[in-house]
C-alpha cells in the first residue's frame, strides 16, 4: 500500500516536472535508484557486517584491555602498540614474517618464470608438461602440508633417506629453527607455483613474436632476448604477481599451523599465527587486535600500491 | 648442415631435461603421496618405499573409519552455495556500478575497493563475536554467510561488464528491456567467461578456507575437509601415514578434476585480470 502510494506520488511529481520543463523529456534513470538498492543492498549489508564493522571494532579493541570474552575493560590508548613494538618476541615475528614473505615471493617468481619460459617452447608433448606445471593450483593447504610433512619427516621422509644414502647427517627439518623456516618456504613456494605459472605463461604468450624474429635476425642470443625483450614486455605481470604473492604470504596461516605450529622457538611464528595464538589460545583479545591492525596496515599499503599501478596501466 | 642438426638435437635434449627436472619438482610430492597411500603403514614407518602388499586398504580404512566422506560432503555444500551466492551478488553489484546511475555511485565503488585492502585474517576477533551473537557457530551458515559476496569478485565482473558494447544497452532500451531483463538476458550471457572464472575462484577460495572454519566449527557434522584433515592428523592416527595419505588423495581428487576441466576458462579469466 505504502509503496504504491509512494509510487503514484512519484509519478505525479515526475509528470508535473515533465509538464513544467518539456525539454527534459522522460528521465531514463528515474528507476535506477530503486534498482541500485535491490542490486547493491545485499552485498553492502554483508560487507558492512563482516568487513567494515569488524575493522572499526578491531581498531577500537586495540586501544583496550579485554576480558576473556573479548569485551573491552580498561582503556589503555596506544599502550598495546607500544608493548608490541618494544617486545623482542613481536619484533622477531615481524622479522621472521619479512624473511618468509621475501623468500617466498622471490623464489615463486623466479621458478614460476622458469616454468613458464620452459613451457612456451613448442616441442612434442608440451601440453602434458603445461598441465603438470599448473597442477598445484588444485592443492589445498592441508593436502600440501601432508605431502611435505611426509617428505620432511625425520625418520621416514624422503629427504632423510636421501641424506642417509649419501652418507650425510639427516636434518631435523621441522625442529631446528632455520630449517623449519626453509621447509615452510619450500612448501609455500611449491603451492604457489601452479597459479604463478598460469599467469606468467599467459603473459609470455602475449609478447609479439615479431620482436623475437627481429632479434634473431640481429643475431641476439637467447639470454639477450630473455633479458631485453621478454622481461621488459612482461614486467607489469611480474609486478602484479609479486604484489599478490606478497599479500598472500603476509596472510599465511594454514601451512604453519599444520607443519610447525609456530615453532620451534617461535621461529615460524608469523603474524597471522600470532594473532590466532594471542586471541584464541591466550585469550588476550586486546593485544591480538593490535596485531591485527598492524597486519591490516601492512597489507593495505601493498594493496594500495597495486591499485595505483593497475590504475596507471588501465589508462593507456 | 649435419652439425647444425646435431646442435639442434642437443638443444632439444637439454630442453627436455629441463622440463623433466621441473616436472619432478612439481610432481614428487604428489607421486610420493599417492604411492604411500597404497602401502601398509607398517612398511612406511620402517622407511620402506616398497612393499609386497600394495593395495587400496588405506582407502577402505579412511572411508570406513574416519568421517572423511562427511568432510567432503560438508565442503561441497559450503563451496557450492558460496559460489552460487557470489555469482549472483557480485554480478548484481557490478551491474549497479556499470549500468545504473545514482547518487554516490562512485563513492560506493571506492568503498567496495577499500574492502579489498582489509584482510579477513585481521578481523576474525569481532567476526567471531558477531557469528556467536547471531547463533551461527558450528553450522554451515557460519562458513557461508560472511562470504556471500566479495569485493574482488565485484571488481572483476565490473571490469568485464565495462567491455560490453554500449550499442547493446541502447538496443535493449529500444526493446524496452528493464534492468532486470537486461541483466539476465544480455549482461550475464555476454560475460560468461568472467562468470566461470569467478565461479572457479570463489569455489576454490571457499574450499581452501582454513582459519575461519577452524575457529567456528566444533563437530564433524559441519567441519569442512581442510580442518577435517587437520583433525585426522592430530588424532592418534598421526602416525598412520598410509591412511593420512589416502585421505589426502581422496580430498584432492575433486579439485584436480575441477581444475583440469575448468583450466581453459580459468586461464583466460586470470590473464584478463593480470595482463591488461
Amino acid at each position: 500500500m505504502m509503496e504504491n502510494q509512494a509510487k503514484s506520488q512519484n509519478f505525479k511529481l515526475s509528470s508535473e516536472k515533465e509538464k513544467s520543463n518539456i525539454s527534459l523529456g522522460y528521465n531514463p534513470y528515474a528507476k535506477d535508484k530503486l534498482y541500485a538498492l535491490l542490486f547493491l543492498g545485499p552485498s553492502l549489508l554483508i560487507l558492512a557486517i563482516f568487513v567494515f564493522y569488524p575493522m572499526l571494532r578491531t581498531i577500537y579493541l586495540s586501544l583496550f584491555l579485554t576480558n576473556n570474552l573479548g569485551n573491552p575493560t580498561v582503556f589503555v590508548g596506544i599502550k598495546n602498540y607500544l608493548t608490541l613494538l618494544t617486545s623482542s618476541s613481536y619484533i622477531n615475528s615481524l622479522i621472521a614474517t619479512l624473511i618468509y614473505v621475501i623468500a617466498v615471493s622471490i623464489l615463486t617468481i623466479i621458478i614460476g618464470l622458469i616454468l613458464a619460459q620452459a613451457a612456451t617452447k613448442k616441442v612434442a608433448g608440451i601440453s602434458f608438461f603445461r598441465t603438470i606445471f599448473s597442477a598445484t593450483m588444485g592443492v589445498s593447504v592441508s593436502v600440501a602440508a601432508i605431502f611435505w610433512l611426509f617428505i620432511f619427516n625425520p625418520s621416514v621422509g624422503l629427504l632423510s633417506q636421501l641424506f642417509t644414502a649419501l652418507n650425510l647427517t639427516p636434518i631435523n627439518w621441522l625442529t631446528e629453527p632455520g630449517w623449519a623456516m626453509t621447509a615452510i618456504v619450500i612448501s609455500t613456494v611449491w603451492m604457489n607455483l601452479g597459479f604463478t605459472f598460469l599467469i606468467f605463461f599467459g603473459a609470455l604468450q602475449s609478447v609479439p613474436y615479431t620482436l623475437y624474429e627481429a632479434a634473431q635476425i640481429e643475431g641476439a642470443s637467447k639470454s639477450y632476448q630473455f633479458f631485453h625483450i621478454t622481461l621488459p614486455m612482461i614486467s607489469p605481470t611480474i609486478f602484479f604477481v609479486s604484489i599478490i604473492t606478497l599479500i598472500e604470504s603476509f596472510k599465511s596461516f594454514g601451512l604453519i599451523d599444520l607443519m610447525t605450529a609456530g615453532g620451534p622457538n617461535n621461529a615460524t611464528n608469523l603474524l597471522v599465527y600470532r594473532i590466532y595464538q594471542d586471541a584464541f589460545l591466550n585469550g588476550n583479545y586486546g593485544l591480538s587486535s593490535t596485531e591485527s591492525v598492524i597486519l591490516a596496515v601492512i597489507i593495505a599499503i601493498f594493496t594500495f600500491i597495486q591499485f595505483k599501478v593497475l590504475e596507471k596501466r588501465v589508462t593507456y | 648442415m649435419t652439425q647444425y642438426n646435431k646442435k639442434a638435437k642437443i638443444q632439444q635434449f637439454m630442453h627436455y631435461l629441463l622440463l623433466i627436472i621441473l616436472t619432478l619438482f612439481i610432481l614428487i610430492p604428489f607421486i610420493l603421496g599417492f604411492w604411500t597411500s597404497l602401502l601398509p603403514t607398517a612398511d612406511i614407518s620402517k622407511g620402506a618405499l616398497w612393499s609386497s602388499h600394495i593395495s587400496l586398504d588405506n582407502y577402505v580404512t579412511a572411508v570406513t573409519q574416519t568421517p572423511i566422506i562427511r568432510y567432503l560432503f560438508n565442503s561441497l555444500i559450503i563451496s557450492i552455495i558460496t559460489m552460487l551466492a557470489q555469482i549472483i551478488f557480485c554480478s548484481l553489484s557490478a551491474y549497479s556500478f556499470v549500468f545504473l546511475k545514482f547518487k554516490g555511485r562512485d563513492l560506493l565503488f571506492y568503498v567496495f575497493l577499500a574492502t579489498m585492502m582489509l584482510p579477513f585474517e585481521a578481523e576474525v576477533i569481532p567476526n567471531f563475536t558477531t557469528v556467536r551473537t547471531l547463533g551461527l557457530l558450528n553450522h554451515y551458515a557460519v562458513m557461508i554467510v560472511p562470504f556471500l559476496t566479495s569485493a574482488f569478485g565485484t571488481f572483476m565482473l565490473r571490469q568485464s561488464f565495462l567491455q560490453i558494447p554500449g550499442e547493446l544497452k541502447e538496443a535493449g532500451d529500444i526493446e524496452g528491456l528493464s534492468h532486470w531483463q537486461y541483466y539476465y538476458k544480455v549482461v550475464m550471457p555476454y560475460s560468461k567467461i568472467s562468470i566461470y572464472t569467478l565461479a572457479a575462484y570463489s569455489f576454490l577460495s571457499s574450499w581452501n578456507q582454513y582459519l575461519w572454519p577452524m575457529l567456528t566449527t566444533f563437530s564433524d557434522n559441519f567441519r569442512p575437509v581442510q580442518d577435517g584433515l587437520r583433525q585426522l592428523q592430530s588424532q592418534e592416527s598421526f602416525n598412520n601415514w598410509g591412511m593420512i595419505q589416502a585421505s589426502a588423495a581422496i580430498i584432492i581428487i575433486p579439485t584436480l578434476i575441477a581444475l583440469f576441466f575448468g583450466q581453459h576458462y580459468f586461464k583466460s579469466g586470470l590473464n584478463e585480470g593480470a595482463i591488461k
